[in-house]
């Protein structure tokens, strides 16, 4: 693709996003989005950007990590950190207050780098010693240092300890939640399909002979982490400052972290269509069986629960294994044999 | 001239080699010195320490002691992505293909440590990135076409009959552009006439593409048959070197695979 196309789709995919951002916040002529559905959506947008980060760790570069709730941690609390204490200072720099919708785009492009450097130096720091480990003491690992992180947060005032970072000012709205979703896609894709992805498929499949074929795979791995660190950092401060759901130590613990496998191993670990779809059914699928809550309270979750056991026996592999989405899939009757229905690798 | 190229040095030198795993030792001071573009072959009965030796070389265990020079480089304390990087490719006796990937996808790997982008190169996918994996795939489909795997380029590795696996395995070890080829027991479960190809496909190697190669076998008309110079050991020492006559003449090397009485 040229550059003058790449810049087309990007100017597009920014204006279609900035449009139904517009729609989102102020309707349509009479039409209003129901405040509950635009909640639901974006949290959609946000599990999406956390299971496609975790993906790239567990899903591409093959090593079980169980601490995804302990960067979107770092990330959440540096980031909404940054706009509580400094928020109205650089929004006043360009004459603009936090809350209004200008200042509040202004802030939140400091906010999320602030959140993605701090989760991805977390993601070095426990990277380096711990990917030499392998399988569950690695999972065993990654486990301990979200845990870590939880108690540190729960032993700063500044941050609300305990209570939750209720001072946390509301300035995520649909198109960061999506744009940074569509730019966590874009970037694993792109690893997926380079030569880093084949080196992070090799660590994957064997990693002596990878070691063999002259890949380092400590690197590798390190810089994965360190990636899938960072963009779950933006999850964090994307969520963290979300008004409807502020952040909180009970809400990043480990059931987190196994909410977030869950979706990537539904929709078929290794897959980045797949980490996309079991995202977006696994934030729907609750609600959606709210209604059973009103005959026998509690029932919803039994249904939830049987679903996923059932789908895990029917279908070991996750809804769509390893298999990605192209364009050819839209094409009715083209390209049924090639192209369609195959992986990265 | 570097004297890292200079021709009359030997492209490896292996001084004092000695291998311990706790009290049992592999290896036990072994000497090889493998010119460049020889067809050098190691040979030895089950257990002998043949692929301790490889392994040894190709920075998978640490020797206890000793040096290994490769190419004017010390490498005896090299991790084996280092010590491939210099140019000494392996394959393995027991086939390591990487099992999800394609033909095509398991040879383009191979190439990542001879592409110079970086990291940002791909994720924006710049002018560098496409040239660099056009150039990766263009080379990885040469190599099929050698090993006359061409036709099964998407095909998942493990499909594969198992001689093709083992050609793989060499055209994936080519991608890596090494100077050095060890291959460990290449011949392994291969029937007679796929024995036959293969030796014409190291000569031809040797040959034409100017490479070294070190030999791990077990199969004797293979090992006879191409090496200009047979290394014999067992339980870990040297008990022969020299040509193929003098191997078959030598009273030790038929005590070692035949028993002494």
């Amino acid at each position: 693709m040229s550059l003058a196309r790449k810049l087309l789709v990007v100017v597009v995919t920014l204006a279609a996003l900035l449009a139904l951002n517009d729609v989102f916040e102020y309707g349509v002529g009479d039409f209003q989005i129901n405040p509950y559905y635009a909640r639901i959506i974006n949290l959609i947008g946000i599990n999406i950007t956390l299971a496609v980060s975790l993906n790239l760790i567990n899903g591409l570069a093959g090593q079980f990590s169980i601490g995804h709730a302990g960067f979107m941690a770092v990330g959440g609390y540096t980031a909404t950190y940054l706009t509580v204490y400094h928020g109205r200072q650089i929004a006043g720099w360009f004459g603009a207050g936090v809350t209004n919708p200008l200042g509040a785009s202004i802030v939140m492009v400091p906010s999320l780098l602030a959140g993605a450097a701090a989760a991805a130096l977390a993601g070095l720091l426990v990277g380096i010693p711990s990917l030499r480990l392998k399988g569950d003491y690695l999972a065993i690992v990654t486990l301990g240092f979200s845990e870590i992180i939880r108690v540190i947060i729960l032993n700063i005032p500044a941050v609300g300890g305990a209570t939750g970072f209720t001072d946390a000012i509301p300035i995520t709205n649909f198109f960061w939640i999506f744009s940074m979703a569509v730019l966590t896609i874009v970037i694993t894709r792109n690893i997926a399909m380079s030569t880093f992805g084949r080196a992070l498929f090799a660590i994957r499949s064997d990693e002596i002979a990878a070691e063999a074929m002259g890949i380092n795979t400590t690197r590798y791995k390190v810089m994965a982490f360190v990636i899938s660190a960072a963009l779950a950092g933006v999850a964090g401060g994307l969520s963290g400052q979300l008004f409807a759901n502020p952040l909180n130590p009970q809400n990043l613990n480990f059931v987190k972290s196994i909410e977030v496998i869950v979706m990537i191993v539904l929709g078929g670990i290794g897959s980045i269509t797949g980490a996309v779809l079991g995202a977006t059914t696994l934030t729907i699928l609750p609600e959606a069986l709210r209604s059973f809550d009103q005959q026998f309270p509690g029932l919803r979750m039994v249904i939830y629960a049987l679903l996923l056991i059932l789908l895990m026996i029917f279908r070991p592999q996750g809804l769509l294994g390893r298999r990605e989405f192209t364009w050819a899939w839209l094409r009715p009757g083209k390209g049924s044999r090639k192209g369609v229905g195959r992986g990265f690798q | 001239m570097s004297p890292a190229e200079n021709p009359s040095r030997p492209l490896l030198s292996v001084r004092n080699v000695t291998m311990r795993f706790g009290g049992l030792t592999a290896v036990k001071s072994l000497n090889m010195t493998i010119p460049r573009h020889a067809l050098y072959g190691l040979i030895g009965p089950n257990g002998a320490g043949k692929t301790t030796v490889f392994n040894v070389l190709t920075g998978v265990y640490r020797p206890t002691e000793g040096e290994i020079e490769f190419d004017g480089t010390h490498v005896q304390r090299m991790k084996p992505y280092e010590i491939t990087k210099l140019g000494a490719a392996r394959t393995f006796q027991n086939i390591r293909l990487f099992a999800d990937m394609s033909v095509l996808q398991n040879v383009m790997t191979a190439h990542h440590l001879r592409t110079r982008q970086i990291l940002a190169d791909a994720v924006i996918g710049t002018a560098r990135h496409h040239t660099e994996e056009r150039e990766t795939r263009d080379r990885a489909m040469e190599l099929l076409r050698i090993f006359k795997l061409d036709s099964f380029a998407e095909e998942p590795a493990t499909s594969l009959p198992y001689g093709s696996q083992r050609r793989l395995e060499i055209a994936r070890a080519l991608a890596t552009e090494p100077t050095l080829l060890l291959l460990d027991e290449p011949a392994a479960g291969m029937n007679p006439q796929e024995s036959r190809e293969l030796m014409t496909l190291i000569r031809w190697l040797r040959d034409e593409l100017k490479l070294t190669i070190l030999l791990v076998e077990h199969n004797m008309k293979v090992v006879m048959g191409i090496c200009e110079t047979i290394q014999v050991i067992d339980y870990g020492e040297e008990i022969a070197i020299g040509s193929a006559a003098e191997i078959q003449k030598n009273p030790k090397v038929i005590e070692a695979y035949l028993g002494g009485g």
